[in-house]
């Protein structure tokens, strides 16, 4: 410009140059504090929030309150506008709502609605984090997109490969929901809190004075308020003409025996107790979801427990497809305990896994990971 | 790093003059327009000149311009006002319910849009005309659109996106043969394209002092001597019961001088931004395969190209161009900051993809030629970069 503007007044900003790092930013304290570390680190960062859901799409779940806490809220935008305001840096709001509802939402949706138990997470990072976020990043000049998973990668030497692994804080680790990156996804990403532990990342937030570092955590599924997903998939339903009619059915016990209704097998889990609808001497449990006869199955707790089971989408982080059954410890949800198992590859994506002894509720669309130590090997959905 | 700023149709900076100008109504020449004192007489008076500054930029008379907080606010006292205030047809038995009926265009600025939807919801009916793809809506249907109960049409002068301009004389000749209102949102012509509110046949107008070099917060509504308008807030006397509340001494000032000089720098700057436009546009048409221009054969102001860059994100590339130092826009951000798909796009029949790789430029009084070649080293490089990593545009470039 030739004459002076207000523009040379604006906070100076990143120059493109090697090495810029796009950020993920959520507006939560994890994803906040990353570019506060890479900063510490002397590199240059822009930060992409992404927006992904507009509650408005579902009026019926608004509370008369104001929007917080939920998904793409504009306080979580703020926030992380704010952060990127206090440690100067650009940042920029980027429009996933699309994209977001193809890969994440509808599929969770279905998944329910065909009795299965989807971790939309997973999606979200595979299908949207590490997609178009990440190609969007290196479109506009950044080598690299961090996140705030807890989790850690690492190039194997030898091997060659992308590798990924837990976090260093096993409370906090997210490498359940991470398996399904590719090579190419993983060696264009970073984590940079996997080596820290909570407190140490709030440490990190507080020494850097983050207007987030002491804002509380959220757990929930973020599209769906106040965690109430029968009451989402009902609403999703009915605004986008999915009908749910005719899908209430029976329960019924293994021997077959009709001992109650329901309203619909996405109500239903595998390994639920709570909401039955009836009660009998002893405790009941889902064991299983029929949706082509739109029953559920219940049986005590020892009906719940099995062994093999066989996976789908399979995919190979930190090693090739082995060509021979391997012998590893497998996590069947995001709080199971992984235990000893044998992955036998089967061909076009599948594998059988056989654990040593039984697991309980091991349960059709959750993902099933298996760990070599600290090394994801590899996961797939459980079918 | 080196910045350059084609967003004027977002705003523009405020001119060293008009800064000048309004610089003593801050603490100097406080005053209240509305006191009866000799304080109050000087704001006052500051007040009335910049209201035959106004009233000049548009062919108006001083008492026909009442100051708003902008744009939006005037479009809506307009929209608004007269609708409110209509007399509508006696209910017949065949018409028993006669509502009254608005006519406009969807490719209108949100400020009328949002407000004729908002009326929509009390049981007023709107037509919205279709737009083609050069931005310009068809007479013909407008002309059919009309009906016994059609108390208002408002359609706006120069389209924010695409620079289109309407034939709004043709509009104010319609409108009078059948003793409609009519409403224009001038937002973006006021100070690039000549306006005579008499030769467009306006009865309300709508400007904002930002656009046109002036300051954020001010704006005025230009409504034709006899035009029944209901007020939109109440309060105070001032500015004839129009427009109550403490004037805005300073911003007023500010709009007054910009108008002032935007009426004496119009052809000129018009001239030389339209060279400079031009080259712009020429430039990147030569330079980035299978680029076009949205709206290009329509008579457009003179600063503001659109153009489609087929197989990229448009949010992406205003991104990276940002991070290069040129600021431009697409689309139109949301509460958040996203960017949405623009209507104004859509409407006149861009799909939506391409909706979503148009980005637009808009040049000003400061834009060098030294800018413009930097646009046509920066641009092309990176609409490349985007389309190296674009899962779509092998099938663009394919189906070509």
């Amino acid at each position: 410009m030739t004459t002076t503007t207000q523009f040379d007044t604006l906070p100076e900003r990143a120059e493109i140059q090697r090495g810029l790092v796009a950020v993920a930013m959520s507006g939560g304290v994890d994803s906040s504090t990353v570019p506060a570390l890479l900063q510490e680190q002397g590199r240059p960062v822009v930060g992409l929030t992404m927006q992904l859901w507009n509650q408005r799409r579902l009026p019926e779940l608004q509370g008369d309150g104001p929007a917080q806490h939920r998904c793409c809220s504009l306080d979580d935008v703020y926030d992380a506008k704010a952060v990127a305001q206090h440690l100067k840096f650009p940042h920029y709001v980027v429009n996933f709502e699309a994209q977001f509802e193809e890969r994440v939402v509808r599929p969770f949706v279905n998944q329910y609605l065909s009795g299965r138990t989807p971790i939309a997470c997973t999606n979200c990072n595979t299908d949207v984090k590490f997609e178009p976020l990440l190609r969007m990043a290196r479109q506009i000049g950044a080598e690299r997109l961090a996140t705030g998973h807890y989790a850690r990668i690492r190039k194997n030497d030898v091997t060659g490969r992308w590798e990924l692994l837990r976090a260093r804080d096993e409370s906090k680790d997210q490498s359940y929901f991470l398996w399904g990156l590719s090579q190419q996804q993983l060696s264009r990403s970073e984590f940079p809190l996997g080596e820290l532990t909570k407190e140490e990342v709030r440490a990190v937030a507080r020494r850097a004075q983050l207007p987030v570092a002491e804002k509380p955590e959220s757990m929930e599924l973020c599209f769906v308020p106040n965690g109430n997903y029968v009451q989402f998939i009902q609403a999703y339903s009915r605004a986008s003409g999915i009908s749910l009619h005719g899908s209430e059915g029976e329960i019924v016990t293994e021997t077959g025996e009709v001992i109650g209704r329901h309203n619909g097998v996405h109500e239903f889990t595998i390994g639920q107790r709570k909401g039955l609808g009836f009660a009998v001497g002893k405790p009941l449990y889902v064991i299983s979801i029929d949706q082509k006869q739109n029953r559920v199955v219940v049986g005590d707790d020892d009906a719940l427990r099995t062994t093999a089971f066989q996976i789908e989408d399979v995919n190979w982080v930190s090693c090739d497809t082995p060509d021979a059954p391997l012998y590893a410890f497998a996590k069947i949800r995001h709080k199971h305990e992984p235990a000893a198992a044998t992955i036998e590859p089967l061909g076009m994506n599948r594998a059988r896994i056989t654990f040593d002894s039984p697991q309980r509720a091991i349960t059709p669309g959750q993902a099933a990971v298996f760990y070599d130590g600290d090394r994801v090997l590899g996961g797939g959905w459980i079918r | 790093m080196n910045r350059v700023y084609f967003d004027y149709n977002a705003t523009t900076p405020v001119e060293p003059e008009v800064l000048d100008a309004m610089l003593p109504y801050f603490s100097g020449e406080f005053g209240n327009a509305a006191s009866i004192h000799t304080p109050g007489q000087r704001a006052r008076g500051a007040v009335e000149t910049a209201r035959e500054q106004v009233a000049a930029l548009i062919g108006a008379r001083a008492q026909e311009i009442v100051f708003t907080s902008g744009g939006t606010e005037s479009d809506n006292h307009a929209v608004f006002g007269v609708v409110v205030q209509a007399f509508l047809p006696v209910p017949t038995s065949k018409n028993p319910d006669p509502s009254p009926h608005i006519i406009t265009t969807a490719i209108e600025h949100e400020a009328v849009l949002n407000a004729c939807q908002a009326l929509e919801k009390s049981g007023v009916r709107v037509t919205f005309l279709a737009a083609n793809r050069e931005g310009q809506i068809d007479l013909d249907e407008l002309r059919q659109a009309v009906r016994p109960e059609t108390v208002l049409i408002t359609v706006m002068h120069a389209n924010n996106e695409l620079g289109t301009v309407q034939p709004l004389e043709e509009v104010g000749r319609i409108a009078k043969e059948r003793d409609i209102y009519f409403h224009t949102d001038a937002v973006q012509s006021a100070g690039k394209v000549p306006i005579d509110v008499n030769k467009l046949g306006v009865d309300l107008l709508s400007l904002s002092a930002h656009k046109f070099y002036g300051p954020k917060g001010i704006g005025a509504l230009y409504i034709r001597g006899g035009t029944r308008l209901r007020q939109l807030l109440y309060g105070g006397h001032h500015q004839r019961g129009f427009r109550p509340g403490t004037e805005n001494v300073a911003g007023i000032v500010g709009l007054g001088k910009a108008a002032e000089i935007a009426r004496e720098s119009l052809a000129a700057d018009a001239r030389r931004v339209s060279t400079l436009r031009d080259k712009l546009e020429q430039g990147l048409l030569a330079r980035v395969p299978h680029a076009r221009v949205n709206g290009g054969a329509s008579l457009r102001t003179p600063n503001t190209t659109n153009l489609v860059f087929p197989g990229i994100e448009g949010e992406a590339l205003l991104i990276a161009l940002d991070l290069k130092g040129l600021a431009c826009s697409t689309g139109a951000a949301c509460s958040s900051g996203a960017v949405e798909p623009s209507h104004v796009l859509t409407a006149i029949g861009l799909p939506p993809e391409e909706a979503r790789a148009s980005l637009r430029f808009s040049l000003g009084r400061h834009t060098t030629e030294q800018e413009i070649d930097f646009a046509l080293q920066v641009v092309p490089s990176a609409v490349e970069q985007l389309r190296e990593l674009s899962p779509t545009y092998p099938k663009v470039a394919e189906a070509r």
